[in-house]
C-alpha cells in the first residue's frame, strides 16, 4: 500500500534565514537541508541571493550560496551544461537540471529547491541513487549478440534503423523522470521506472542487438513494466525533451505482438 | 555506509499538480466511484423486479435535491472515465504520447465529459 505521507523522521521543518549582504536585487532560494551528522529532521533554509553578482542559472545561485553564504550546503554538480545529469533536483515543483534552469523565469519569486522526490537522502540535495543504478544494470544496457562480426568491419546499421534510436540515446540518466513518476514512488522497489524502461527500449529498438526476445521475456512481469499507467509526468519533466512514456508504450506493444505471433 | 535514519525526500508534498498526473488520478478515482454507483444501480434493478414500490422510492430520491446532485456527479464520473478510457486505448495503440497531444486530448476529455453530462441531464430531466 502506498504511503502518501512522509515518515516522522522526514517531515520538513522551518530552518534558518540567510540575509543578502548587498542591498541590490535579490531573489530568495528556499533549500531543503538534512545532515546525517545530527539527529535533526530535515528543514528548509532560505537564502537571499544577490542577483547582481550571480550567474543566470539556478545552479549558479546554489554555487554562490555555497561559496559566499553557507559552505555546508551540499549538492551534486559537474558539467554545468545539461549533459552529465548530476544536478537533477526538484525546482519549484518539477524535476529538472539546475544548470539549465534560469533564475529569471521565476520572475523574482521564491525558488524552492528539494532533492529528487521520494528518494533516500544522503545529505541536503543529494539522494541515494544506488537502487536506480542497480535497476539500470538489471536491464543489461549493452549490445548482446551471438553472431560473429566480420573481422574488418564494425556492425553496420542502415540510416533508417539508426533513426529509430533518436529520442532514446540522448538520455543522460539524470533520474528526473524516474522520480517524477507517482507509480515509481509507490512501487519503486519492483517497478523499473521511466528512465530504466526508456533505456531498455533503446536496446530493444536497436537493429544490431540480437537478444530482443530474451529482453522482452525478462520484462514481462506484473511490476517491471506494467506499473506504468501512462501518467506522463515523465515526458512532462524530462530536461532533455525525451518521452519515456512513449518508449514504455512501445515495449507494451512489443510484448503484446510477441504473444500474438 | 548507509545511515538508517536517512529521511525520505518530499514527493506529493512538493510535486506540482499538473494535467498529466491529475487526469490520471481522476481516472482511478472515477473508477472507484463508478464501482460504488454500480452497486446502487444493481440494487435498483433488483428492486424493479421484486418490489416496484421500493424501486420507485429509490428513483424518487435520485430525481431531486441531494439525490439528483449525487446522480449528476456519478454521470460525470461515468462520462469522464469513458472518454479517458478511449484516450488510454489510443495510447495502447501507440498513439498520442507527445506532450502537446497529451494536453490537447486531456483538455478534450474534460470538455466532452462536461458536455455529455449536460446533455444527459437535459435529456433526462428538462425535456
Amino acid at each position: 500500500m502506498a504511503e502518501f505521507r512522509l515518515p516522522k523522521n522526514s517531515k520538513v521543518k522551518k530552518g534558518n534565514h540567510h540575509k543578502a549582504t548587498n542591498a541590490g536585487k535579490t531573489t530568495t532560494f528556499k533549500v531543503y537541508r538534512w545532515s546525517p551528522d545530527d539527529n535533526e529532521n530535515p528543514r528548509t533554509d532560505t537564502y537571499e541571493v544577490d542577483l547582481d553578482n550571480c550567474g543566470p542559472m539556478v545552479l549558479d545561485g546554489l554555487i554562490k550560496i555555497k561559496d559566499e553564504m553557507d559552505a555546508t550546503l551540499t549538492f551534486r554538480r559537474s558539467c554545468r551544461e545539461g549533459i552529465c545529469g548530476s544536478c537533477a533536483m526538484n525546482i519549484n515543483g518539477t524535476n529538472t537540471l539546475a544548470c539549465t534552469t534560469s533564475i529569471k523565469q521565476f520572475k523574482g519569486k521564491e525558488i524552492a529547491i528539494y532533492p529528487l522526490p521520494h528518494m533516500e537522502v544522503i545529505k541536503d540535495l543529494v539522494p541515494d541513487l544506488s537502487h536506480f543504478y542497480a535497476q539500470y544494470a538489471s536491464i543489461k544496457p549493452w549490445m548482446q549478440t551471438d553472431s560473429v562480426p566480420l573481422p574488418d568491419k564494425e556492425r553496420l546499421q542502415s540510416i533508417e534503423d539508426r533513426e529509430k534510436l533518436d529520442g532514446l540515446y540522448e538520455c543522460i540518466l539524470c533520474a528526473c523522470c524516474q522520480t517524477s513518476c507517482p507509480s515509481y514512488w509507490w512501487n519503486g522497489d519492483r517497478y523499473l521506472g521511466p528512465a530504466v524502461l526508456l533505456q531498455s527500449y533503446r536496446w530493444l529498438a536497436d537493429s544490431r542487438d540480437e537478444y530482443t526476445g530474451e529482453r522482452l521475456e525478462e520484462l514481462e512481469d506484473p511490476f517491471k513494466v506494467y506499473r506504468c499507467h501512462t501518467i506522463m509526468n515523465c515526458a512532462n519533466t524530462c530536461p532533455k525533451g525525451l518521452n519515456p512514456g512513449k518508449a514504455i508504450g512501445e515495449i507494451k506493444k512489443m510484448i503484446a505482438q510477441r504473444h500474438a505471433l | 555506509m548507509s545511515n538508517p535514519n536517512r529521511p525520505l525526500s518530499p514527493h506529493l508534498q512538493v510535486y506540482k499538480p499538473q494535467l498529466t498526473s491529475m487526469l490520471s488520478i481522476a481516472h482511478r478515482l472515477t473508477g472507484m466511484v463508478l464501482a460504488a454507483g454500480v452497486v446502487v444501480f444493481t440494487i435498483w434493478l433488483y428492486l424493479v423486479t421484486t418490489q416496484a414500490a421500493a424501486a420507485d422510492q429509490l428513483a424518487a430520491f435520485f430525481a431531486q435535491g441531494l439525490g439528483a446532485v449525487l446522480l449528476f456527479a456519478w454521470l460525470f464520473t461515468f462520462n469522464y472515465h469513458l472518454c479517458n478510457g478511449i484516450r488510454h486505448l489510443f495510447w495502447d495503440a501507440g498513439k498520442g504520447y507527445d506532450i502537446p497531444t497529451v494536453y490537447k486530448t486531456g483538455t478534450l476529455v474534460i470538455i466532452v465529459a462536461v458536455l455529455l453530462t449536460a446533455g444527459e441531464i437535459y435529456w433526462g430531466y428538462v425535456s
